[in-house]
């Protein structure tokens, strides 16, 4: 039998219930050290690693058509052979979109990999249902927000079309027992969100939870940026051993208040700067940070520093989700043809000048057509453009030649006639580089809700 | 002055518009970044590179704004011609402002 001590210990453990994540990666090709630094040292419930930029989808989607069985992350082999072991060992769940055009496949990856290693009973989950590619008929009177026309008017063949899904589909991956949960296009604050609304049992129409939830994604989507990363400026803002940059976590309480540190001992900083940069990153209206799973309020919130590399984070809130989701249609827009050579010494500003005026000259009378052409001498205006200004002679100058073009042809064009100012052009030119890429692009409308479905697939290691 | 002396700053993309924070390292001085910083100074700043508008949110207990710049990306991330196509480097330059 319990005693009164023990009951009241009993209780004070449900009440004070905390659950940490992790962050593991911030984009496609992120540093795995700092994950596994999480995974061994930060004591974790959860690691969730964002591994899908808006348009990578499309790319993968190509890479499925080509091959069913691909069309995944291609680094999550990499990235599960260590995460794998150290999930199993330490009882860390794992959730990443890195299933990205095919979640099926990437749990059959998983699991082989899983198979290989031994690590028996544990049960791998796969998202999807993001795709309405099919439904796509429906939606051809829809305005698309880059160009503000119709769907049906978009200048360019339709490759992918996905869906960002809320936290459904991956609640009931954990509900069902899934312990590695790998997913097709959710929004980047559910990898997130998703588990603690499991753990906590937090009702979904409750927004303000939601919202805090949603923060909590927020601060951890970006991998290493809200623990020093992207922050350095020398003087200013000292960070220690960027090279060393532990990526964040977060211990989260029932009523949704958090605090966000690093593993002790790893590099980076974690203070109210690190974590207002972030807040705001990416973000429009605080007040409005539209969700599928809720409008979130970040207009209120809080940063408290309360010991070294721990701050305590309150405020955030939320609003009805909407009742439309975005979606991003990947479509093959343009070639982009591009060619770079630096000059250097007395006058070199100069020959690049008259080198950018070679090359125009050149693509006129050979007859390459491009939409857009953009010139830029590196060093003085190849990121800003304020022609205002007098700038003192260079010591050096790289000269950039980009433009857009609707033809492959075209485009090896732009870069050949830079290429060939080695022995056509001004003096002293040199280290010329080339290169041509086809572009897809992303086409955002919203959809209904109502016409996508999380689905989910379970898998587990014999 | 310039902004780089008592503020700090990251840059957001979403499409073709940019989202730059600017946040001040101590939060007296706000007020001044509020008076001084205002959506009129930034559009003209950026007049080479943003086409569209420019909208400030204000988050006082932070110490921070947000300016989201519209049409400022050369047509969006994927098929603008800037070495930069993010406008990751647009944070740097408002800091460069003169106050």
């Amino acid at each position: 039998m319990l005693t009164i001590y023990a009951l009241s210990k009993l209780r004070k453990d449900i009440i004070m219930k905390k659950i940490r994540v992790g962050s593991g990666a911030g984009y496609a090709g992120d540093r795995l050290e700092p994950a596994l630094e999480l995974m061994e040292k930060g004591n974790l419930d959860y690691i969730s690693f964002e591994c899908l930029a808006e348009r990578t989808i499309a790319i993968a989607q190509q890479q499925k058509l080509m091959d069913p069985k691909k069309g995944y992350n291609g680094l999550l082999e990499h990235r599960m052979d260590k995460v794998l072991p150290l999930a199993y060992k330490n009882k860390i769940k794992v959730i990443t979109n890195m299933g990205a055009a095919n979640p099926q496949s990437a749990v059959d990856v998983i699991c082989k990999m899983a198979e290989e290693k031994g690590l028996k009973g544990l049960k791998v989950a796969g998202v999807y249902g993001d795709d309405f590619f099919n439904q796509l008929d429906k939606y051809q009177d829809t305005t698309v927000w880059e160009t503000g026309k119709p769907l049906s008017e978009l200048d360019g063949e339709v490759v992918s079309a996905n869906v960002y899904m809320g936290i459904g589909g991956i609640v009931e991956a954990l509900e069902n027992g899934a312990d590695i949960i790998v997913t097709g296009r959710v929004s980047d604050p559910a990898l997130f969100l998703a588990p603690l609304v499991y753990e906590f049992g937090w009702d979904i129409n409750n927004y303000d939870l939601m919202g805090k939830g949603t923060l909590v994604g927020h601060l951890l989507e970006c991998g290493g940026q809200s623990a020093g990363g992207y922050y350095a400026e020398p003087g200013k803002k000292d960070v220690e051993r960027l090279w060393e940059l532990g990526f964040p976590l977060v211990e989260v309480s029932e009523n949704g208040d958090f605090i966000i540190t690093k593993v002790e001992g790893s590099g980076g900083v974690v203070n109210k700067d690190t974590c207002t940069e972030q807040m705001i990153y990416e973000i429009h209206n605080p007040k409005e940070y539209l969700t599928p799973d809720c409008i979130a309020d970040f207009s209120n919130v809080i940063f408290k520093e309360i010991a070294k590399d721990v701050v305590e984070v309150k405020g955030a809130a939320g609003k009805e989700k909407p009742q439309t989701l975005k979606a991003s249609l990947g479509y093959k827009d343009c070639f982009i043809g591009e060619g770079e050579i630096s000059y250097g010494g007395p006058g070199c500003l100069e020959r690049a000048k008259l080198a950018a005026e070679i090359v125009e000259k050149r693509l006129e009378l050979t007859n390459v057509k491009y939409d857009e052409i953009k010139i830029d001498f590196i060093g003085i205006n190849s990121i800003y453009k304020n022609h205002g200004r007098v700038y003192n002679t260079p010591e050096e100058i790289r000269l950039r030649v980009a433009a857009r073009t609707k033809t492959k042809h075209d485009a090896v064009q732009i870069g050949n006639e830079v290429e060939t100012l080695y022995t056509n052009g001004p003096a002293g030119g040199g280290g010329a580089t080339k290169s041509v890429s086809e572009i897809v692009s992303v086409a955002s409308i919203l959809i209904n809700r109502n016409d996508v479905e999380a689905k989910v697939i379970y898998k587990e290691v014999l | 002055m310039k902004l780089w002396d008592i503020a700090h700053s990251r840059t957001g993309d979403k499409g073709n518009i940019s989202n730059v924070s600017l946040i001040a390292y101590d939060i007296k001085d706000y007020e001044l970044l509020k008076e001084k910083v205002t959506t009129e100074v930034v559009k003209e700043w950026f007049k080479e590179i943003v086409k569209g508008e420019v909208v400030r949110y204000e988050l006082p207990q932070l110490g921070a704004m947000n300016f989201v710049m519209y049409d400022a990306l050369g047509g969006g991330v994927t098929r603008s011609l800037a070495l930069d196509k993010h406008g990751k480097s647009l944070s740097s330059y408002l800091l460069d402002i003169n106050i």
